[in-house]
């Protein structure tokens, strides 16, 4: 056990950034909450699985709906804090911590606000690894574990609970409520004991985050290469450093998806990358050949400071690095291919493991 | 005629404008009390013009005094903050992102009422005029003047930002207030931000209004008079008092509107090389292209309009050292003329370089004679290739643009820039600033959130459109002149019936009448 204090928020929200992949939307607000959370309620200990006992029940707790509405209407805190006690309500069971759904963006911040508010622990494991946009893309659905009981509530003090029969009714319902509730909602879900999640969640993610962000904080300060120090640290490959060409953007059944394309410079001079993107980064083509995919991870980082790039902050003639960093192998079953593969979003192309072609 | 005048942190520029045509420009220092500058650069202006003064039709200012009072923590006022949104918002209270000592210059009183609106209009709570009453009263009591009232979604439905202002007024007459909704964009925190800025700085641009209107008085000059924003348009001096956050930045954007001026040109990037940095901004159909991301000033994040500039470590006295030779970002700055080679010191900078290659005469040509060639040359080619970057980031296409050189540190730009159709280096470069202060239009803005599951989108556009020129006319300008010079459209994720934010600005030429 570690404690997480203000300045390790700042370096998680960095590096949260970057395993967002594009999206998952801008850790700001969240960081902002779990900064004033530690402030006002001290700092939060982050537990590995080890050493948490396997029948203690845990429950992530995360922000649904548009980032773009949560930058104006922030949430109460109270909200989140009904949504995960709902949950140990109606199962009438104490929940010994919260967790992160998703390690990249907004909500890799958004429990340790809740940790802080109740003095809980967070475990340092996501459901993802990364970003992804709907409920019932996590390692938690591959390990059979259901999203309900979930509990989604408002600042009003309204709050739903749900039942359903798979996770993918569970997206289905939950987006119609988070419109009601204003194109937000404070949730919890995917309720799970220790022993479950040892298999069936993706382990120390959080720390993961925490030192990409030190890494690029680091680099700032000294010459180093920022790129190569970003990339060592997540243990990817440098697929691809190129100038941003055209941006192309569409709004389709609510998803921000697009295409850039990036003329290639230095080593990669003469090449042209093409990169698709729904929210998060989804595929990678150089010159016709795709590189990388979907569940693999795509980072589009600042050339100069190593600072990651959102898809919505993509433009013309930005200096970028493309680096790509393998998925968790949960990812990589046919399980795993069929929630978040190519194939789901849309692309017929076969998933290639990234260290194939790079390692 | 036209008077355009800058008051920047060192110097204040001023020209005198007849039509099209620079009639004269000075130069002279700017004074603690901005006032006194003034009159001494009108002083000037006048004995060397043998101008009128009745002949004098209006006087524009640049200032970046406001920014400066913000950067330095001076002379604000105790302000006390009301954000309508409860019972949302709770866990982020306003000024949670400020930095700790301007916080505490500022007294960091804040309050929390029910209200706000959700993205699609309706209300998160009533309003509790009750509620307003009672957060005036303890305000009253604790002797604050100036308050900042932001709420939920504002720029989609200012009513309870109004009612609240109404409220707050009658119970503290001689309040200064500022709505959230006039300032900024939708961002919640940020355009708080803004509006808690501009409500500290009320008392001290009232006190600067009346400093530049007694010293036009002094001077005998009657003619109405207007300050620059920093989107190139302008306000009133009375709205100048009400709204000083709006002039923040209006330095890079006049010196841009000035190049355009000076060199004929509408679409092109602007290089303006200082001492120790170089900006570098795009113009578009006239107009500095506006920032996408939050900018932050004095540490405080805001989302108000702002010019899009890339700053480099790049200007006449950077440093060039090392083996293999590196250039800048440290500089010599305001020292060149007693450190740099050719001025008989021992530092080596780019101004050296620039008059070692032969493109430049300054200072003494023969100190650089016996620097080595190849170091020259790398120093060149690096300099070169900052140019080069920061110009091809800059630019929106990859379409060859001309580029408008600008600044005393220019004369390190003779090489051909990459990308550039042609670079201009006009005369009067160094006014730029006036310049583009005598020239500036009225502007009128509109940013709001469309759903276009309910209308098509070319009415969303046509509406915004309206909504933005009806502004532009509101503020004084000629509605015969009035055009659209940007739009933008974001289609936002994750929200139904195709949601979009709009943004459309619109300007046109002041009305004669009120000239």
């Amino acid at each position: 056990m570690r404690l997480l204090n203000e300045r390790n928020i700042e370096d998680i929200a960095l590096g949260a950034a970057v395993l967002g992949t594009g999206g998952g939307g801008d850790p700001y607000i969240g960081m902002l909450m779990a900064k004033q959370a530690i402030r006002d309620y001290g700092p939060v200990e982050l537990y590995k699985l080890d050493e948490l006992n396997d029948d203690d029940l845990i429950v992530p707790t995360a922000m649904m709906g548009a980032p773009t509405v949560m930058v104006e209407k922030m949430p109460n805190g109270d909200d989140i804090v009904n949504a995960f006690k709902s949950i140990g309500k109606y199962l009438g069971k104490p929940i010994r911590a919260t967790m992160s759904i998703e390690a990249g963006g907004l909500n890799s911040v958004v429990p340790i606000y809740t940790a802080a508010r109740l003095r809980l622990p967070l475990v340092d494991c996501d459901g993802m690894g990364r970003a992804f946009p709907e409920i019932q893309m996590v390692t938690q659905t591959i390990a059979g574990i259901s999203a309900t009981p979930m509990a989604m509530s408002d600042e009003r003090g309204n709050t739903v609970l749900m039942e359903t029969i798979n996770n993918r009714w569970t997206e289905r319902f939950a987006r119609s409520v988070t419109i009601e509730m204003g194109a937000m909602a404070m949730i919890a879900l995917y309720a799970a004991t220790v022993r479950q999640l040892k298999t069936a969640s993706v382990q120390g993610t959080i720390s993961q985050a925490e030192r990409i962000g030190v890494t690029i904080r680091s680099a700032r300060q000294t010459e180093e290469d920022p790129v190569k120090t970003v990339r060592e640290a997540v243990g990817g490959y440098l697929i691809f450093k190129g100038k941003i060409a055209d941006v192309q953007r569409r709004t389709e059944a609510g998803f921000a998806k697009g295409d850039a394309f990036i003329d290639g410079i230095e080593e990669f001079a003469g090449k042209r990358l093409q990169m698709s993107f729904q929210n998060e980064n989804l595929v990678a083509i150089i010159d016709e050949t795709p590189v990388v995919t979907v569940p693999d991870l795509i980072a589009t980082l600042d050339i100069d400071t190593g600072e990651p790039i959102t898809t919505e902050g993509l433009r013309y003639g930005f200096r970028v690095a493309i680096i790509a960093m393998p998925c968790a192998p949960q990812w990589r079953t046919p399980a795993g291919l069929e929630l978040v593969g190519p194939k789901y979003f849309g692309y017929d192309i076969p998933y290639v493991p990234v260290e194939e072609r790079y390692g | 005629m036209r008077i355009g005048i800058d008051v920047g942190g060192t110097n204040t520029d001023a020209v005198v404008m007849d039509g099209t045509t620079i009639v004269s420009a000075t130069k002279t220092p700017t004074t603690p009390n901005v006032g006194d500058g003034i009159v001494a650069a009108l002083k000037q202006l006048i004995a060397q013009s043998g101008l009128q003064t009745d002949s004098i039709d209006g006087v524009m200012i640049g200032t970046t005094h406001f920014t400066n009072a913000i950067v330095e923590r001076k002379h604000l006022q105790p302000t006390a903050v009301i954000r309508l949104g409860l019972p949302a918002t709770v866990c982020l209270p306003p000024m949670v992102d400020f930095p700790d000592d301007l916080r505490e210059a500022i007294g960091g009183r804040s309050f929390l009422a029910h209200g706000g609106h959700e993205f699609d209009g309706r209300e998160i709570s009533p309003f509790s005029e009750e509620e307003v009453r009672g957060i005036a009263r303890e305000i009253l009591a604790s002797g604050i003047k100036a308050i900042a009232i932001s709420s939920v979604f504002s720029p989609v439905n200012t009513i309870f930002e109004e009612k609240t202002a109404v409220i707050v007024k009658e119970i503290i007459p001689d309040a200064n207030v500022t709505l959230s909704s006039k300032i900024g964009r939708i961002g919640l925190l940020e355009r708080e931000n803004a509006a808690i800025l501009n409500a500290c700085l009320r008392t001290l641009a009232l006190r600067t209004v009346e400093g530049f209107k007694s010293a036009l008085a002094e001077m005998k000059i009657d003619a109405p008079f207007y300050i620059s924003q920093n989107d190139g348009t302008l306000m009133s001096a009375d709205f100048a008092a009400d709204y000083p956050v709006l002039t923040f930045a209006s330095g890079p954007t006049n010196s841009m509107r000035g190049a355009a001026f000076l060199s004929g040109l509408k679409d092109a990037i602007v290089i303006d090389v200082g001492g120790t940095t170089t900006d570098v901004g795009v113009l578009q159909r006239g107009f500095p292209r506006v920032a996408a991301l939050a900018v932050s000033i004095g540490g405080v994040r805001t989302n108000f309009r702002m010019p899009d500039t890339l700053s480099i470590g790049l200007g006449g006295g950077s440093l060039v050292r090392g083996e293999p030779v590196k250039v800048g970002p440290q500089s010599v700055g305001y020292e060149i003329t007693s450190k740099a080679l050719v001025f008989g010191g021992d530092t080596l900078t780019t101004t050296d370089i620039a008059v070692a290659a032969g493109y430049a005469q300054v200072g003494d040509a023969s100190k650089v004679v016996g620097l080595d060639a190849a170091t020259v040359a790398t120093a060149q080619d690096r300099i070169e290739e900052l140019v080069n970057n920061a110009v091809d980031r800059m630019k929106t296409s990859a379409a060859p643009m001309p580029v408008i050189a600008v600044g005393g540190g220019s004369i390190l730009l003779k090489r051909p820039i990459v990308g550039a159709s042609e670079v201009l280096m006009p005369p009067h470069f160094a006014v730029a600033n006036a310049i583009g202060a005598a020239i500036a239009q009225i502007g009128g803005e509109t940013d709001r959130i469309f759903s276009l599951a309910e209308m098509s989108r070319d009415d969303a556009l046509a509406t915004a459109k309206q909504e933005a020129i009806d502004k532009a006319v509101a503020a004084g300008a000629n509605r015969d002149t009035v055009e659209i010079v940007e739009v933008e459209e974001v289609p936002l994720a994750y929200l139904p019936g195709n949601a979009t934010r709009i943004m459309v600005k619109a300007v046109g030429d002041l009305m004669e009448a009120t000239l």
